[in-house]
């Protein structure tokens, strides 16, 4: 049941899957790393140091775009009910389909950050933390989307409400993954995994309640 | 097949209004109910309460049996061929030969069609193969007969005999009238608080 569950989320948000959109986040992500270099100047020093946290917050923007098509267009066509009565609890579907959006967009993101990493001259001590603070941080980040995705689903104009929800939720992540690169200890690393986890366990129970609450309106 | 469903004294609130109290029945194997009412008078509430996606206001609902629900959203991926959006139902249904209910509701030239691009009767006749295959003792059917054509009413009707017959209970809300094969007809009007 899991694995139908899986299989059909994936084939929603996997890029070039049917939601259409897949990779979008990714171009962002890469653009917004190309016209950083514009605006503030080619000068290399300036860009090592500040190159990781632009990336970082790249990403948290790159991360917000999907969440549109995340949970609202299931809910709207009744899916979450046709599960409910097969004895699926939403905290299942939810916590399928958080693995699932962390698989469409993390992934490639991660790929995505050794061309960004390039373009702002981030050195490969620098690049090597913000891939390992990024694998630890997106998890969190998907965790929040997915929360805040099915918190909104049901208003309209729910899709922007989302992203300025994600924002203050995903600011621990943000602060403890970027702040990894101006320490030379792994502590921050660390601990940006444990938020992330900390949100993973959160999130399926949060929009599986938003669900539930989202048939009385 | 154990089926059986049982109201008591049901009341439906949505948001300030009272839509109907005071409702009960019981449904035991083989019965047919036709919840009649104009529109707006609560009859897809009352499909909700009783599939147990809805709070009732009042009252409670038993329920044996595994519940099947066609109801005006339909709960297929728009951008699928009909055979894949339906397949991803039958393998959670674990259903094994879907073939037999697209031949019964004639879908079969359909199969490969995207969802998007079928029509209202065909969408609810897709709804209807997925309630089949799910092969569940209750059936509860929010309008089904809106969008189809004359001879797809007297097939479903057909359905519904026969899942009776064959020990099912079906709870049918519908406007228009029915040809069920044990006419027990409950007129929500007389509910209306």
């Amino acid at each position: 049941m899991i694995a139908a569950l899986l299989r059909r989320d994936l084939g929603l948000l996997l890029p070039g899957g049917r939601g259409g959109a897949g990779v979008l986040p990714l171009l962002f992500f890469l653009a917004v790393a190309m016209l950083y270099p514009f605006a503030v100047g080619p000068e290399p020093r300036l860009l090592a140091r500040t190159g990781g946290g632009v990336i970082w917050v790249a990403a948290l923007l790159a991360a917000i775009l999907p969440l549109e098509r995340l949970v609202a267009g299931d809910l709207e066509a009744g899916v979450f009910d046709q599960l409910h009565l097969r004895g699926v609890a939403e905290e299942l579907a939810m916590a399928v389909r958080l693995l699932a959006h962390w698989l469409a967009f993390a992934p490639l993101l991660l790929l995505a950050t050794l061309p960004a990493a390039a373009l702002l001259n981030l050195s490969g001590e620098a690049t090597r933390t913000v891939l390992l603070g990024l694998f630890a941080g997106t998890p969190g980040l998907a965790a929040v989307g997915l929360a805040v995705a099915a918190l909104t689903a049901s208003l309209r104009g729910g899709a922007a409400l989302a992203g300025l929800m994600v924002i203050p939720l995903a600011l621990p992540v943000l602060v403890f993954g970027a702040g990894a690169l101006a320490r030379p200890d792994p502590g921050a690393l660390l601990f940006t995994a444990a938020i992330s986890l900390g949100l993973c366990a959160l999130a399926p129970f949060a929009a599986g309640a938003a669900i539930r609450a989202a048939r009385e309106v | 097949m154990q089926a059986r469903l049982a109201a008591r004294d049901i009341a439906c609130r949505r948001g300030e209004r009272l839509l109907f109290r005071g409702l009960s029945f019981e449904c035991a194997r083989g019965d047919a109910l036709h919840l009649a009412g104009a529109n707006g008078i609560g009859k897809s509430s009352l499909i909700r309460i009783l599939a147990g996606l809805l709070r009732p206001f009042a009252g409670t609902v038993e329920r044996e049996g595994a519940i099947g629900l066609v109801e005006e959203r339909l709960a297929l991926d728009e951008n699928l061929p009909l055979g894949r959006a339906l397949a991803f139902w039958e393998r959670l249904d674990g259903c094994l030969a879907p073939d037999g209910a697209l031949d019964t509701l004639d879908l079969g030239a359909l199969i490969d069609v995207p969802v998007r691009y079928l029509s209202t009767g065909q969408r609810k006749r897709a709804a209807l193969a997925r309630l089949l295959n799910r092969n569940c003792p209750v059936w509860l059917l929010d309008e089904p007969l809106n969008g189809l054509d004359s001879t797809a009413q007297r097939a479903f009707e057909a359905l519904v005999a026969q899942h009776c017959a064959a020990g099912g209970i079906a709870v049918v809300a519908s406007h228009q009238a029915l040809a069920l094969p044990s006419p027990r007809t409950i007129a929500l009007a007389e509910y209306a608080a």
